[in-house]
């Protein structure tokens, strides 16, 4: 199938409804993406409170994206993530407690406090690492997805960035070497709108993303980012080709940054309150549920909700809970 | 036993790489069936295959950026940097992930690694293909730095290298790759952080790595005939540095110069004699001196690279120097 085939959205897009996903993994997609929004939630209402401290990057209204790119995944792909990672953590199954306990700088979290919220790993659940390096994550998964072509290994790497990643030369160099190696890897762009306060058509003339995946030789797709089925159908489809032995599919997944660049962040200099509250009445939670209306019966989701809000609350139990690490712990690990 | 180039050693180091660990690949520009500009890599893609001996197009930032991403999940990437002065292109992947990895990750990843790379002045490339810069790599924690001046150095340090579970950067001098040496059939795995006193003396202990070994070696013979016994040290690595076998050879000859090719203004001679000073200032009969480059761009011209690369006459005028021998008597 030649390239410009590839790209028309029917190759990438399949008609099935509801992405094909039984009631049980529809009930997964909403209870990710809710247990994201109220991590998100709850975890900036403690930093407010001064419970955490650190930079804090929210993902709130880019939960379609990880959880649609994630539901695409078998447990042992691998994930690579950007500064704007808990999302990503949360819809690879990382441990909600131990992510807590992690932003928190406790002993009990993922990195033992030396990682903080921009730095979350779970090897386990192959979440292999964020990188606040703007687009180390993608050459981060280009490496894993080369490790994979290397030992014949199955397994394939989705690199999460953001659109201020695309003016990087390392954006360039990881989609490039991926192609031209044929790596199972799928880049995922996700088109927030903003680099911190730059808007995206401020930093490149061509507003989308995805068409350069051309001049590398690969699809480029532009999704939803604020439908979760769009976001999944597509993933499905790039990393069913990457473990063909195809190469790797520039997705990109238009969305829109509910927050500012991080807690703190001085929104008002660059954009106006009624264009965030704006683009926050297309929730893609609400979306999903709407989706789904006919197939979730009353109660369901409401059920759902609750069960996430209460171990939310036993996440940060167990964070405040947990001791902070042994002083001793910061000369560890290093030479 | 047998008489080896340096270059061959290399080689040779990766070759058993590659033959005795399927986790180790080699990623690099003309490494392939090209072999190296440098020929250290020469048959070794006839060999282990292009697949483990792997052509890239010139990207820095990738080779060394997704050498990490390989070795975080199990490989252990070899990654030839051409020329030293390039590893600027590729420096976050080296100074911010590779180098930290392990440890903001809480020890759950590891990015084993060796970058191998050369560099050093005396084949007029100019000023961006003589950089001398492994001082840098000092003052990031978390990778190991080696700089071997044998052949039998360069297989006994890199095999402990390609085996250590932290990234290695591996500077080989380019004026070495013809230098030959006696090379012993079983080659012991050099631990790193040891050094190896190269010459015994008396009046002044010289420390050095690399190719900068040898020209101590050479400024030793020629002191030897004013009458001045000089002590050379490989340390061999700088990190970790054998900082106690320079103390113990101090406790001896009681004076110090570190040569080095990189520039003495921020070079790692200051880091070697800031912790002789501190750990052993009841040694010292004199101030410790630094033999190094001046702080210049290597220019192109033999007259004015001559001015400012640190050589044995430069070493030579240190140790008199350091025993207070008036420059006359040179």
């Amino acid at each position: 199938m030649g390239l410009r085939e590839m790209n028309r959205e029917s190759a990438f897009r399949t008609s099935d409804e509801l992405g094909g996903l039984t009631d049980r993994r529809l009930r997964e997609v909403f209870r990710l993406m809710y247990t994201i929004r109220r991590f998100e939630v709850t975890t900036e209402r403690a930093h407010l409170d001064g419970d955490l401290y650190g930079p804090f990057h929210s993902s709130m209204g880019q939960e379609a994206v990880s959880v649609g790119a994630c539901m695409a995944l078998r447990p042992d792909d691998v994930v690579t993530s950007t500064h704007r990672g808990h999302g990503h953590a949360i819809a690879k199954g990382a441990d909600l407690g131990r992510i807590c306990a992690e932003l928190w700088g406790r002993s009990t979290g993922y990195c033992q406090g030396k990682g903080g919220s921009m730095h979350i790993v779970s090897m386990e659940h192959g979440f292999v690492g964020q990188s606040p390096i703007i687009g180390g994550s993608g050459l981060l998964a280009t490496g894993a997805a080369l490790a994979f072509d290397l030992t014949k290994d199955s397994r394939a790497a989705v690199a999460f960035m953001g659109d201020g990643a695309v003016g990087q030369g390392v954006f360039h160099e990881s989609l490039n070497l991926a192609a031209i190696w044929r790596l199972p890897v799928v880049f995922i762009v996700e088109n927030n709108g903003f680099a911190h306060s730059f808007r995206a058509e401020q930093m490149q003339l061509n507003p989308d993303v995805a068409p350069r995946a051309e001049g590398y030789g690969i699809p480029g797709v532009v999704v939803d980012g604020i439908d979760v089925l769009d976001v999944y159908r597509v993933t499905r489809t790039a990393i069913e080709r990457a473990r063909r032995g195809d190469g790797p599919t520039l997705i990109e997944a238009k969305c829109y940054r509910w927050r500012g660049h991080n807690l703190g962040d001085a929104e008002h200099l660059y954009r106006p309150r009624e264009e965030v509250e704006k683009a926050r009445r297309d929730d893609p939670i609400e979306r999903f549920k709407q989706a789904v209306s006919d197939r979730m019966p009353d109660g369901t989701l409401a059920a759902i909700e609750s069960e996430v809000d209460g171990a939310i609350e036993a996440a940060v139990r167990f964070a405040n809970a947990s001791p902070p690490p042994d002083p001793g712990v910061a000369l560890e690990g290093s030479f | 036993m047998q008489e080896m180039t340096f270059v061959e050693a290399v080689r040779e180091a990766q070759a058993e790489a590659l033959a005795s660990d399927d986790r180790v690949f080699i990623m690099g520009q003309e490494i392939g069936e090209y072999g190296g500009v440098f020929r250290a890599t020469e048959g070794l893609a006839e060999r282990f295959g292009t697949h483990r001996v792997r052509d890239m197009p010139i990207a820095e930032q990738s080779m060394l950026g997704a050498g990490v991403g390989a070795a975080v999940m199990g490989m252990r990437p070899i990654v030839e940097v051409m020329f030293m002065d390039f590893i600027a292109c590729g420096m976050d992947a080296i100074v911010s992930h590779a180098a930290k990895m392990r440890y903001m990750s809480g020890d759950q990843m590891r990015a084993p690694m060796v970058i191998r790379t050369q560099g050093g002045s005396g084949t007029h490339h100019g000023s961006q293909h003589s950089q001398t810069l492994e001082s840098w790599f000092l003052h990031v924690p978390g990778l190991a730095v080696v700089v071997p001046s044998t052949p039998s150095d360069v297989i006994g340090l890199f095999r402990t290298s390609i085996e250590l579970d932290h990234p290695v950067l591996f500077v080989e001098h380019r004026a070495l790759y013809r230098t030959t040496g006696t090379v012993p059939d079983q080659v012991e795995a050099i631990p790193l952080g040891r050094g190896v006193q190269r010459r015994y003396g008396d009046d002044v202990t010289v420390a050095a790595v690399g190719k900068s070994v040898r020209q101590a070696l050479i400024a030793a013979r020629q002191l030897d005939a004013e009458g001045v016994s000089v002590e050379v040290i490989d340390l061999r690595t700088l990190v970790p540095m054998d900082v106690d076998l320079v103390l113990e050879s101090l406790s001896r000859t009681h004076r110090l110069v570190v040569a080095h090719e990189a520039v003495e203004r921020g070079g790692w001679a200051g880091e070697l004699i800031s912790r002789v000073v501190a750990e052993g200032f009841d040694e010292l009969d004199a101030p410790p001196l630094r033999a190094a480059s001046l702080a210049t761009p290597v220019p192109f011209a033999r007259e004015l690279e001559a001015e400012m690369i640190c050589d044995e006459r430069l070493i030579a005028r240190r140790v008199r120097e350091c025993l207070g021998m008036p420059e006359s008597w040179a």
